[in-house]
């Protein structure tokens, strides 16, 4: 039978299936950071069992972190508390923990790819949605809650229903200016907030293996936002160039092998997917949102629509007035005074050099806060190593240091009530970056525009 | 985990879709590290302002104290934070009803014996509607047969649960039970496995 790429790697994981038709899922490496962790280690106490297999997890701090002084202790008494406990946690059951102050701290879904412990055809989970990043080698990635972390912790696996499967193909060449983050929202846009629940997304097409694999990490990084359990591209020698060489990648003949076996991940021609979607990347334009779930975005010309159901509008209504946005006004020309460049969608060295090189002889503009956090202590080493540090300082942004900062407002990084943020993360929802703060989602280039121009610009126009 | 097996209580319409988990339980509220207590930040900023005083907020309506939530579609997107069904629990509602929610908040509520209810969109309606016309409106879940009916106009539909998920929520048992009844052939499995 014809398979697509993930029911390759699903059933090369089942352990057994349960009555019903739910499998025991074999996961092969399980990211774990601070927010999410405590109450399932705390369980595993409880019960009295042991930690599995310690060696398949990683644990970083990455969410609830300061981003400036990462040096000193934490100020805020819970964040201190709940980063202490990861420590103690670690220590106790021997987990591999990159914490504070270690080289290869950073945002985990940053780390994974950067370090080679990602790699095509492994299951990865994390107690965090976006884990579905790691999709871009491969992998099957998700999120879990902390019941199952718990689960992953104790024996490995996970029951699950395998999902439906959907492939969204596009085809052609990107606009200049046209950047993953764009295809990403384009597609949101398209399919809404919901429109992925219940399915796995396959992304496939020339546009798509044209892109880097940092661009490709931001696309699958972002299935979630769709409601999809993940999305997964399939691997070819940009893969497996970007993992040749990497800290924990197989070395020489190992890495042979693994190639072998990683050219066998791909779609047979003639699999079926439950649904597919087409697009063409001439369609694409830097793309921003409006509303308050990441489904809401339009293309930068155009105007903000109507509600998707004219006799439904209490959501979208909220939203507007949230936004404090009206049906049919451009978001052109919109005063912003808070940017935020950051997060596991876009924090990654290519990221940091495309703001570097569109800023480089501009400075911000006299109303804008500019913050950006690199994605991982790797990531902020070689933005310095490669001067990007004295343009963004010349350019009064201020790069800061790593961790998930602004996009969830965990720690002091939060926008102020009323502002608007033009930001790089994944999440507008209400109050997402901070109690009454008012998030629009765009590209790296989009909001490096707008740092130094005050407004909402159309990128394309600067370049 | 606690057992479920039925529930006759009025319900707390939010006819909003797409409620998120950054607003079940905004993520200043996941600094603990504990599994109790997140109710009293349940959905904190619909139903506080800044200075801590109430809100319109239905949650603020003392008429509206059932156990059970019936929100629009898409329900608990976003963010797998599980501290979204803590709070939930906490807060006291054993059911959730809606048209869909996201998977990996369904996933999390099972697994702490919150029962998520998918309905056609019109009995969603109706739902609002009935407790609308009388918020006291009784409301019974019978899990046993998978049934949700409003006792008023005796509208009812059937449900589909996981055979596995409710005899887990029936007997009150949770994965971790019986992933580690499994162990040997998860050995096994590791046995034979290959990993790149």
């Amino acid at each position: 039978m014809k398979k697509t790429l993930f029911d390759k790697i699903w059933e090369q994981h089942v352990v057994d299936t349960v009555d019903g038709g739910r499998n025991i899922i074999y996961i092969d490496k399980h990211f774990i950071h601070e927010v999410t962790s405590p109450q399932a280690f705390a369980g595993l106490e409880k019960r009295g069992v042991p930690l599995f297999r310690k060696e398949k997890i990683l644990a970083t701090a990455d969410h609830n972190v300061p981003t400036l002084n990462q040096h000193l202790p934490i100020v805020d008494p819970l964040s201190r508390t709940q980063v202490n406990t990861l420590i103690k946690n670690c220590e106790k059951f021997g987990v591999e923990l990159y914490g504070l102050g270690h080289q290869y701290q950073g945002i985990v879904h940053v780390i994974g790819p950067e370090l080679g412990i990602t790699r095509p055809g492994m299951t990865i989970v994390c107690g965090d949605s976006h884990t579905s990043t790691h999709g871009a080698f491969g992998s099957i990635a998700f999120g879990i809650g902390t019941s199952q972390v718990e689960q992953v912790m104790t024996t490995q696996c996970l029951l699950l229903q395998k999902p439906k499967r959907m492939r969204i193909t596009i085809d052609g060449e990107l606009q200049n200016g046209v950047l993953s983050k764009d295809i990403i929202l384009y597609i949101l846009s398209k399919l809404t907030a919901s429109g992925g629940t219940g399915y796995f997304i396959e992304y496939a097409g020339s546009t798509i293996r044209s892109l880097s694999m940092e661009a490709r990490m931001t696309i699958c990084n972002m299935s979630i936002e769709m409601g999809a359990r993940g999305g997964l591209i399939a691997p070819d020698e940009k893969t497996f160039n970007y993992i040749k060489g990497r800290k924990f990648a197989p070395q020489g003949e190992q890495f042979d092998k693994a190639v072998t076996f990683w050219k066998t991940l791909f779609t047979d021609e003639d699999a079926q997917f439950e649904r597919e979607y087409n697009f063409k990347a001439e369609d694409i334009t830097p793309m921003v949102t409006y509303g308050t779930n990441p489904g809401m975005g339009i293309k930068i010309t155009e105007a903000i629509p109507e509600a998707i159901d004219p006799n439904n509008t209490k959501s979208y209504d909220k939203s507007l007035k949230y936004m404090n946005f009206k049906t049919g006004n451009s978001l052109i020309g919109q005063k912003i005074n808070f940017v935020f460049i950051g997060s596991c969608t876009n924090s990654r060295i290519e990221d940091l050099r495309l703001v570097a090189d569109f800023v480089k002889g501009k400075s911000k503009a006299s109303n804008t806060t500019v913050w950006i956090v690199p994605g991982s202590k790797q990531v902020q080493l070689q933005a310095q190593e490669e001067g990007l540090d004295k343009v963004f300082e010349a350019a009064g942004f201020e790069l800061r240091e790593p961790g998930c900062s602004a996009c969830l407002g965990m720690n002091e990084d939060k926008i102020p009530k009323g502002e608007y943020c033009i930001s790089t993360s994944n999440r507008n929802f209400e109050g997402r970056q901070g109690q009454g703060a008012r998030t629009i989602l765009a590209s790296p280039l989009m909001a490096a525009a707008t740092a130094v121009t005050g407004k909402i610009v159309d990128v394309r126009e600067l370049l | 985990m606690e057992k479920f097996t039925k529930i006759n209580t009025t319900v707390v319409p939010l006819p909003m879709e797409d409620i998120d988990t950054d607003q079940i339980i905004p993520a200043r509220f996941l600094k603990a590290t504990t599994r109790e207590g997140f109710g009293d930040n349940l959905f904190r900023d619909w139903r506080y302002n800044q200075d801590n005083t109430p809100k319109d907020f239905i949650l603020n309506n003392k008429i509206y104290n059932g156990k059970i939530l019936v929100a629009g579609k898409n329900f608990g997107c976003g963010s797998s934070r599980e501290h979204a069904a803590w709070a939930l629990y906490d807060y006291g509602f054993r059911v959730v009803v809606s048209s869909f929610f996201a998977d990996i908040f369904k996933g999390n509520a099972l697994n702490n014996g919150l029962l998520p209810i998918t309905v056609p969109s019109d009995f969603l309606n109706d739902l609002f509607l009935s407790s609308e016309q009388d918020p006291n409106s009784d409301v019974l879940v019978d899990l046993e047969v998978q049934k949700i009916t409003i006792l008023d106009s005796r509208k009812f539909v059937e449900f589909d649960i996981d055979p596995y998920k409710k005899m887990c929520l029936i007997n009150g048992y949770d994965d971790i039970d019986y992933l580690i009844s499994k162990k040997g052939k998860i050995e096994a499995f590791e046995k034979n496995q290959v990993i790149f």
